[in-house]
């Protein structure tokens, strides 16, 4: 299982194995980029319309090709109805959330089942059709790679291509609209071209991946990518870039898997390792990861918990809690017995008086500045200057070693 | 309004109504904003201040009206105007840092496709300068406070580098720190004989920031320099009953 998986990550499979893997790499970088404006502009779902409208244009130009006398299995043709009859749904999505009351969401709802059911209608009747060759169409639900032939991988990258040079065309109009609408319409720009352009860019994939990973799960391709590399950085030009990247990644890895288990299908088995990575981001990402939270959350514990005891020593309460207990014995300020060390004891009356100038501190200096970074934890070293913590000292006094019994 | 007129006001709004559906939020709204002057648009919540603000902006379509800036009209007159919208209008998790927000105000020198070059940024840290945000430069602009965010918006617009600048309720819910920094930036753009119009609420303040008022309330009521404008009638009439006397009163105003 291995090697054969191995060989076809190198494109040793074969010719059509690593047709398959190219294109679906070069879709997912493009469906990846493009779709992180989206998410950004908080209209991932839109996507969802678009990939289900698809169905009836391929459908109808499947007939038109058979009633020209063709078979009707020229990708060109196909791509060219599904993405006549998407612009349809589109229209139709923008149309009754511009001049009705109803929501996005709503328009979204009805045009996606509505078209779908229509073309699954279409998809039925040209099972009985006598003529053309049906068979291979409903692999558009799902994808199919099995019978890609070069051209259909010409035409994937062509598409994959022209979508990225668009995506470093109008990044920044894009970024801007997607942040701040209304101040994009100030400077200028054209909201509604922009976010035309923008759907049209997300169509455009859509159709194109099509053929890969199947209009169900196309969505996935656009929206996967983005949201996982929000974990892994706060910048929008390099969300975007990585957001490129976990999509590419998934394609290539996804078409190689299945080109080397040959019953497992292209399309789901890609999404399936765009999840893996979104997964994996989820958990192991610095900051925003999960176990970096947690991380975080319990140093931050521990750190409350070793102020709270040292001032207890040095108001000389005795100590209940037992992690309070446990992080002053790992640390060496208290023996075994509850009693501080040494150290103990010089570092209790360091935190009082780190406590008594915070609190003259927050009297004297009202603003947000000072008075806003006091957490019980921050040191006032790190936040006024010598000479401000010299008045401060002034008016408390020199401090006193605290002693003795717990 | 005559031509003449209109060309040497950096503002001419003429017959504006804006409406959401069929009640008008703004009716047939007259006004020009003096140059080098400091404006406030004042009047009760929902009485069209904002909806006046973007339609002279175009970010809302008008039913009628017309907006000069500059004796021409607002498509030839964009360069010159900076825009500062309410800071709640953005969501502030969206992956900017504070530099990225002040860069976007460069669109318009950057076009499509020109890169961001060392000139670009150092323009945009000293707008950062100027609000009193360039050690914030490198922050994720979800870390701010409020007053922060507000500052961040306005460091954005300084950097349009515009000769009309329209802001919308600047001292909104801010801290009073970022309220004074605001109203010194404010003040050096009036000293440089910039224009500058804000939405504002806080009636107490009208008299020490501004020197010309507009008082709506969906009509306009009353437009002028504060120190005749901004009077205990002209709200009396604006707010209708909303206001109380003594609040009136408060304000120490001239009467009329």
């Amino acid at each position: 299982m291995l090697s054969p998986f191995v060989s076809a990550l190198l494109l040793q499979s074969g010719y059509n194995a690593a047709l398959v893997a190219v294109g679906a790499a070069l879709l997912g970088i493009a469906a990846g980029s493009g779709g992180a404006f989206l998410f950004l502009r908080k209209r991932a779902l839109v996507s969802d319309a678009v990939a289900h409208a698809t169905l009836p244009g391929v459908g109808l130009a499947f007939m038109v090709m058979v009633a020209l006398g063709g078979d009707g299995r020229n990708l060109l043709g196909l791509l060219l109805g599904s993405a006549l009859s998407a612009s349809l749904g589109l229209l139709i999505v923008e149309w009754i959330t511009r001049r009705t009351r109803l929501a996005e969401d709503a328009a979204i709802g009805a045009v996606l089942s509505v078209f779908f059911g229509f073309g699954i209608v279409l998809l039925t009747v040209i099972q009985t059709m006598s003529r053309g060759k049906q068979a291979g169409l409903e692999g558009f639900l799902l994808g199919s790679t099995a019978g890609m032939l070069f051209q259909d991988a010409v035409i994937i990258a062509i598409g994959g291509a022209g979508a990225i040079a668009t995506i470093v065309l109008l990044r920044r109009p894009m970024t801007l609209v997607a942040f701040d609408a209304e101040f994009a319409a100030a400077s200028g720009v054209s909201v509604r071209t922009i976010d035309l352009a923008m759907m049209l860019l997300v169509m455009a994939v859509t159709v194109v991946g099509l053929k890969v990973v199947g209009l169900v799960l196309v969505v996935a391709m656009l929206i996967i990518p983005s949201v996982t590399a929000r974990f892994w950085t706060d910048r929008t030009d390099r969300l975007v870039g990585i957001a490129g990247l976990v999509g590419g990644a998934s394609g290539y890895v996804g078409a190689a898997f299945s080109a080397s288990a040959p019953h497992l299908p292209t399309g789901p088995i890609i999404v399936l390792v765009c999840f893996a990575l979104f997964l994996a981001s989820l958990l192991v990402a610095p900051v925003r990861g999960v176990l970096a939270a947690l991380l975080r959350r319990r140093r931050f514990q521990v750190l409350v918990h070793r102020r709270q005891g040292l001032l207890s020593l040095a108001h000389g309460e005795p100590i209940f809690d037992p992690l309070t207990l446990a992080v002053l014995r790992r640390s060496g300020l208290i023996r075994r017995d509850g009693v501080p060390t040494e150290a103990g004891r010089a570092q209790s009356a360091k935190v009082l008086r780190d406590e008594r100038r915070w609190d003259i501190a927050r009297q004297i200096y009202q603003d947000d500045a000072v008075s806003g970074r006091y957490d019980g934890l921050t040191p006032i070293e790190t936040v006024l200057t010598r000479d401000e913590i010299a008045e401060i000292d002034r008016r408390i006094g020199s401090p006193s070693v605290v002693g003795g019994a717990a | 309004m005559h031509a003449a007129l209109a060309a040497d006001h950096p503002l001419v709004v003429q017959g504006m109504t804006v409406s959401y559906g069929e009640r008008p939020a703004v009716f047939s709204v007259d006004a020009a904003v003096p140059s080098g002057s400091m404006a406030a648009i004042i009047g009760p919540n929902g009485a069209g201040k904002s909806t006046l603000l973007k339609a002279a902006l175009g970010i809302v379509p008008p039913l009628s009206g017309t907006v000069t800036v500059f004796g021409r009209p607002l498509a030839e007159a964009r360069s010159r105007i900076a825009y500062v919208p309410q800071r709640a209008s953005v969501d502030w998790d969206f992956p900017a840092r504070v530099i990225d927000v002040v860069l976007m105000g460069l669109y318009r020198e950057l076009g499509l496709l020109r890169v961001v070059r060392r000139h670009h940024r150092e323009k945009a840290l000293a707008c950062l300068e100027r609000v009193g945000m360039a050690d914030f430069a490198a922050r994720q602009i979800g870390q701010l406070s409020g007053g922060q965010q507000q500052r961040v918006f306005l460091a954005r617009a300084l950097a349009q580098n515009a000769d009309l600048y329209l802001l919308d309720e600047p001292f909104a819910g801010v801290d009073a720190a970022t309220e004074k920094a605001i109203i010194d930036v404010l003040k050096s753009l009036k000293a440089e004989r910039r224009t500058v119009v804000c939405v504002h609420h806080d009636l107490a303040t009208v008299v020490d920031y501004f020197d010309h008022v507009l008082l709506i309330n969906v009509r306009k009521i009353a437009e002028g320099p504060v120190a005749t404008t901004f009077t205990a009638e002209t709200l009396q009439a604006t707010y209708g009953g909303r206001l109380a006397t003594t609040h009136i009163d408060q304000l120490k105003l001239p009467t009329a």
